[in-house]
């Protein structure tokens, strides 16, 4: 293994965790309101609404349903419309981006679904607005599950990052597929599953430690 | 329409539940007033409606029929922030004391005040305040998960306090405690009632808590109002059969077997004569026997409430003789016939 493909590695860890961070964090933007939108709807929640909840499961569903390898080549005309290039780091993110909306929508659903009843009746009868339900009651209750389910969403993201780079997409997957896949450098394609997994490790355990100092039952 | 003293005041309600193609009504047709400083208890067996009944006085529930004023307000009337604004001033608290687990006492403690938008200074102050008055205040910074179930219910009254409100809704509050614990949390709540002439509605389906500490009590019976009353009315002259049922379980444990071919005379205390007195008089008195074969008396509020039913002597004139003396001794005595108590 010569200099330049160490260096080469050092970068792709380098923007392979850049991609997840960045593209994981505009997902939560958007997931995290869609996952409480889904529970506060919900049949016999505060904010119960038949048809905001359809329609926003069916959306999630849709995409959910949508393999991340044909999403990625699906949105290669947005990417080029929003970044100017669908091939890079910096285009890799937004179908990450676009594909995690809907698992992270899932997984604050999942979460949040786990707050007993009777913290939000106990809230309703403190006079709280549907909102401050939201703020004060659900996500601090959720918090712990919350902080687990941003880990196995970054670890999922990772892995759709490697996938983007059958595409173009830059990172440690663009490569394990450049040379190990097309060259047959069976060295580097074992190196970078590794850093893989090694960075799956490291958000894991992160996760776990984070969400079980602030668990409190 | 309503008069000073009132509190609540529920006129006609009505609350139905629909099904696929069932309707279940909880609360059928109840009217009644709860007064000012007040404890008051709502007891029923369970699926009698009372959880329903009482989250109408918040509006939890929203009515089918009929209307529920608080202070004057008809609660159907109000808009959703008018509502809030009226919730801030009923605590309630619950079985299962429903604090979040993931905020400390005192955290929790503060939460109806930060939803207030009272100032951090402000709420820490108040806050500890009430854990004093509970008797909790070093608990302040720990977990809920690290306190007993009386004490979960101390942060939770503490809680349901800290915005001063003027009623205390407590729904099964202590039927996830032991009996001890339980007396505990009542006799903190009979002294906040004195200390803050706070009114309470407790609904369970204990009599002796309601005997313990309430005033007045509602007996709700499939969703409709069985029986309303004092206390102590009720206790010494229960009318339908729910309140008698809840008044004197111990009817199922007489064996009507054992009264077979006897005479056997029904004792009712009214508060009026303590119960013990009464028979060992009899038997001085008279020279007479009784056997007793069942009792179930109680203190409330420091008076003798109960029955009993005791055999008479065999012979006619002994019995006579016994009855005389149950008569004139000024406790409510019946002869009873074995199928009544079946």
């Amino acid at each position: 293994m010569t200099v330049q493909i160490i260096e080469m590695i050092g970068n792709g860890v380098w923007e392979t965790i850049q991609m997840t961070l960045i593209a994981t964090a505009f997902a939560y933007l958007l997931g995290l309101p869609l996952g409480i939108i889904l529970v506060v709807t919900a049949k016999g929640n505060i904010l119960e609404n038949r048809i905001v909840n359809g329609i926003i499961g069916a959306i999630v569903n849709i995409f959910r349903s949508v393999p991340f390898l044909i999403l990625l080549v699906l949105l290669i005309p947005i990417t080029r419309l929003l970044v100017g290039t669908s091939i890079g780091t910096t285009a890799t993110i937004v179908p990450l981006t676009v594909g995690a909306i809907p698992i992270v929508a899932r997984m604050v659903e999942s979460s949040l679904t786990e707050v007993p009843g009777g913290i939000i009746e106990a809230a309703q009868s403190m006079g709280a607005s549907p909102l401050k339900i939201i703020l004060f009651f659900l996500l601090p209750e959720a918090m712990p599950s919350l902080i687990l389910g941003t880990a196995i969403n970054l670890a999922t993201v990772l892995g759709y990052s490697a996938m983007a780079g059958f595409v173009g997409g830059g990172g440690l997957g663009a490569i394990a597929i450049q040379y190990g896949y097309y060259r047959y450098q069976t060295d580097v394609l074992l190196i970078t599953v590794l850093i893989l997994i090694i960075i799956v490790q490291i958000f894991q355990e992160a996760g776990n430690r984070l969400s079980a100092a602030r668990r409190h039952s | 329409m309503s008069d000073k003293t009132e509190v609540f005041r529920l006129e006609h309600i009505s609350k139905v539940f629909q099904g696929k193609g069932t309707s279940v009504k909880a609360v059928d047709d109840v009217s009644f007033s709860i007064g000012k400083g007040e404890i008051f208890g709502i007891i029923g067996m369970s699926g009698a409606g009372k959880s329903t009944l009482v989250r109408t006085l918040n509006r939890l529930e929203k009515v089918t029929e009929g209307t529920v004023y608080f202070e004057g307000q008809n609660l159907n009337k109000l808009s959703a922030k008018e509502l809030q604004k009226v919730r801030q001033s009923i605590g309630m608290i619950f079985q299962g004391f429903n604090l979040l687990m993931q905020k400390t006492v005192i955290a929790n403690v503060m939460l109806p005040m930060k939803i207030a938008g009272i100032g951090r200074q402000e709420r820490k102050e108040r806050a500890y305040e009430m854990l004093r008055l509970v008797g909790l205040e070093d608990k302040a910074q720990v977990y809920p998960s690290a306190l007993s179930g009386g004490q979960k219910q101390r942060v939770a009254i503490a809680r349901a306090l800290s915005m001063n409100p003027q009623v205390l809704l407590c729904d099964e509050a202590t039927s996830a405690l032991d009996p001890k614990i339980t007396e505990e949390i009542l006799n903190l709540l009979k002294e906040i009632n004195e200390k803050m002439k706070l009114t309470i509605v407790i609904i369970t389906h204990e009599m002796s808590v309601v005997e313990k500490i309430c005033d007045k009590v509602a007996i709700i019976d499939s969703g409709k109002l069985a029986e309303i009353g004092l206390v102590e009315d009720i206790f010494t002259n229960p009318q339908t059969e729910a309140a008698k049922h809840l008044v004197f379980p111990a009817k199922q444990e007489v064996n009507p077997f054992d009264m077979r071919d006897r005479r056997c005379v029904r004792i009712v205390f009214d508060g009026h004569a303590s119960t013990e007195p009464v028979i060992s008089n009899l038997v001085q008195e008279t020279g007479e026997k009784v056997n007793i074969l069942c009792a179930n008396t109680k203190s409330v509020n420091g008076l003798g409430f109960g029955q009993m039913i005791v055999e008479l002597p065999k012979e006619h004139q002994a019995a006579e003789t016994v009855l005389q003396y149950l008569k004139k001794s000024g406790v409510f005595a019946a002869e009873i016939k074995p199928e009544e108590v079946e």
